[in-house]
């Protein structure tokens, strides 16, 4: 396992001027990317939804690189959006999915049958052309410029430590340094699109 | 119990021709159509697939259907979400917080599962169908003939101008479901 901050931070040297849906990744993101019109921190709108989510914005932005920092419970959610990605293949495409083993922003309660689920073998199983799982950030390391640098559909399922949050959430402290309407906003300005 | 029309003419009259419903589509510049059949919408399958303008995207289970939506919405395409009732309602959060929350204005065509003018409804989908709709606050639209097929163009004004999703019930009683 790897600490997620410490992932992105390796990420973002090939981040390019990649589209990047930071997911549960958020509150790390917002501190490393330095292209954030072109980042789509959403929070979490409905769980199970940001793979759907991404998906859209890279049928709708061909041109454009997505990258989607997904996360197992998210997923578990939602398995069948998997078969649908493979179906469309969208090349600009690329599946991060964070993998804590656990509801960490619920107290850390594990998630189904955490420590035994190959999610990458299921991704490859619904269809996906390339699919990986990294426990050691070495690993990712070495082979992400690969990982980027071919087309996608791919999926790639990363080991993270889990950062349970115990405080109610009315206590938080908010990460977000801005507000989806901000998000959404200046990300339809950045590509010169109407609202 | 659904009634069968009492004569050929009854059942013309009461048909809704789907090349209403793709022209519906086209004419609001819908880009995607995101789906899970459906044995009332069934009938558009075959001319979306044959339209080479549209983009269909299947989805497995129809909450999946708001996130693609969003998402696609965001990124400045014009999606159709197209599901039956039952799985409106099975997709209650996903509405409420990929479609509502995030301001997206997209039409959800929905099949009218167990939908009868004439007769008594006897299928708690349909018993439900309008009761949910009105709990999340969405207007809808019944399109039941071609007749009504211009509403279709209402739902799409309206979901522009609220920036809201907007239903569209396709309670076709006579060659949907109820067949």
């Amino acid at each position: 396992m790897f600490q997620t901050a410490d992932m992105l931070r390796i990420f973002h040297a090939y981040r390019g001027d990649a589209i990047v849906v930071p997911g549960r990744g958020g509150r790390h993101w917002a501190q490393i990317s330095t292209r954030p019109t072109r980042d789509v921190p959403v929070g979490d709108p409905a769980m199970g939804g940001h793979a759907g989510f991404a998906l859209g914005l890279a049928l709708a932005r061909p041109a454009e690189r997505v990258v989607l920092f997904d996360s197992e419970g998210d997923l578990l959610m939602s398995l069948g959006i998997l078969p649908t990605v493979a179906e469309l293949a969208p090349a600009n495409f690329y599946h991060f999915m964070l993998d804590n083993e656990c509801y960490a922003t619920t107290g850390g309660q594990p998630v189904p049958n955490a420590k035994n689920v190959a999610y990458d073998v299921i991704a490859r199983g619904c269809g996906y052309p390339r699919a990986f799982a990294f426990d050691e950030l070495s690993e990712l390391e070495a082979k992400l410029a690969g990982i980027l640098g071919e087309p996608g559909p791919v999926f790639v399922a990363l080991k993270v430590v889990p950062e349970v949050e115990n405080v109610p959430i009315g206590q938080r402290t908010r990460w977000q340094t801005r507000t989806r309407d901000q998000v959404l906003a200046e990300f339809r300005k950045e590509f010169g699109l109407a609202r | 119990m659904a009634q069968t029309p009492a004569t050929p003419a009854q059942a013309d009259e009461a048909q809704l021709d789907p090349r209403l419903v793709l022209d519906e589509m086209k004419k609001n510049g819908v880009t995607h159509v995101v789906w899970l059949p459906d044995s009332e919408t069934n009938f558009l399958y075959q001319l979306m697939e044959a339209d080479p303008s549209l983009t269909l995207v299947p989805v497995s289970r129809e909450g999946l259907a708001f996130s693609i939506a969003a998402g696609l919405a965001t990124g400045g395409q014009h999606p159709i979400i197209l599901i039956q009732n039952t799985g409106l309602m099975e997709s209650g959060d996903s509405l409420r917080g990929w479609t509502i929350a995030l301001q997206i204005p997209v039409v959800l065509m929905v099949g009218y599962r167990g939908w009868t003018r004439h007769g008594v409804n006897t299928d708690s989908a349909a018993t439900y169908t309008e009761r949910f709709l009105n709990a999340f606050g969405i207007t809808y639209y019944l399109v039941e003939t071609s007749a009504d097929a211009p509403r279709i163009s209402i739902a799409f004004e309206e979901a522009r101008r609220t920036q809201r999703p907007v239903a569209v019930l396709m309670a076709d009683e006579y060659h949907g479901f109820n067949r």
